[in-house]
């Protein structure tokens, strides 16, 4: 249906012809931005549904004093559906390690719950396919998992910032949303984050509609393909500046895999943009040493470059 | 009447400010507005997201932004 007003568009109304460069590129960018912003409405809406049963302060209650594996894995799935943005970085990380949720069982939490984000699935399913969504999730949950256990067995303790111990946390109510009020906070939600995200989804798509025409075939190959080792570990390195911009990032990133650019390069690329952020480290510094924070990021650039080796290896 | 607003200084702990501000203003009440900022305090009220809006003590919600008219409602 999308496809086919898409075609009618370009190639009737605007009357470009189809295997022209500019025919595809723009008939690829019409048809692009309206899949994603109908995938991103409903399903940011329906996510943000989900949250509102989900509030950090159950999630912290859900996690206190389990045990390392069990909490781990259990923190970086509750890291995909809890609400959370950089900004409450700080508040949270205190909320958590005062009421007993182990530091390696936080990590996951905090690895996860960005890297596995509503705006970067459903770029990556509408772009994609479901496949590669699906891979993303299960790898990137690996992630926070694997590096949560291995913070935790280090036993980093003393790293935290000592004030964050002495720390009086008071015990908030949870307030539960009736069920009026949790679509009003979706439908707001949505809208602002829509808002924000638009312009770079458009600007995204558009960059990769025109790599998508322009651009000779194979161009990348010898760059970013499979033979070029190191590939995975440059495209982590430009990741982690990108912050934020998954929705103008992958649209640009899909373009650059058609041509030539492998799939776990891809992925590394898209992991390191959305778990390692600049600003986030920076926010994290109020309640990390610096020697935890560097563990931090270096177990998780490590482990997202592993998965960009393993998946160009196998696919 | 004393309202604080808490957050570490996000663009929403601002927009929520403000919008309190304008609140007040349109119910013309005497109402001290706080801008909260230091973690300590913040966490002295359990609150775990930001901003949060904290009515004469009460943590009323946290982790979102109201709107002025929504915010009148409460006072």
């Amino acid at each position: 249906m999308l496809k086919q007003t898409a075609d009618y568009i370009t190639f009737n109304l605007m009357g470009l012809t189809p295997g022209t460069h500019t025919g595809e590129a723009v008939n690829f960018f019409l048809y692009d931005t309206t899949k994603i912003f109908l995938l991103l409405m409903t399903i940011i809406y329906v996510v943000a549904i989900i949250r509102t049963s989900f509030p950090p302060e159950k999630t912290k209650r859900l996690l206190s004093h389990k045990r390392e594996y069990v909490g781990n894995i259990l923190a970086a799935l509750l890291g995909i559906v809890t609400p959370f943005c950089s900004c409450s970085a700080v508040p949270l990380f205190i909320g958590f390690v005062e009421s007993g949720v182990p530091l390696g069982v936080t990590f996951s939490f905090l690895i996860s719950s960005p890297m596995v984000n509503e705006v970067a699935l459903i770029m990556l399913w509408g772009l994609f396919g479901w496949k590669i969504a699906l891979i993303y999730i299960g790898t990137g949950l690996l992630v926070a998992i694997f590096s949560g256990i291995i913070i935790g067995t280090l036993k980093m303790e003393k790293y935290v910032q000592d004030y964050v111990w002495e720390m009086q946390v008071g015990k908030a109510d949870i307030v539960q949303m009736s069920f009026r009020e949790k679509r009003e906070y979706a439908g707001e939600y949505t809208l602002s984050l829509l808002k924000k995200i638009w312009p770079y989804v458009v600007i995204g798509v558009g960059l990769g509609a025109f790599i998508h025409g322009y651009a000779p075939q194979d161009f990348l190959l010898k760059y970013a393909g499979c033979d070029n080792l190191f590939a995975v570990p440059l495209a982590v390195l430009i990741g982690v500046p990108l912050y934020s911009n998954a929705a103008g990032v992958i649209p640009i990133v899909h373009a650059l895999m058609e041509k030539g650019m492998a799939i776990g390069t891809v992925l590394a690329f898209m992991m390191a943009v959305t778990a390692l952020s600049l600003p986030e480290a920076i926010i994290l510094k109020n309640v990390l040493k610096n020697r935890l924070l560097a563990v931090f990021f270096g177990i998780v650039a490590v482990a997202i470059v592993c998965v960009g080796y393993l998946f160009n290896a196998i696919l | 009447m004393k309202i604080e607003v808490l957050g570490t200084g996000c663009a929403k702990c601002k927009t929520l400010y403000e919008a309190v501000k304008t609140a007040v203003k349109e119910k013309g009440i005497a109402a001290d507005i706080v801008k909260v900022e230091d973690i300590p305090s913040i966490m002295k009220y359990g609150v775990m997201s930001t901003p949060a809006l904290v009515i004469d003590g009460k943590v009323i919600f946290s982790g979102k932004v109201a709107s002025a008219g929504e915010i009148a409602a409460l006072l």
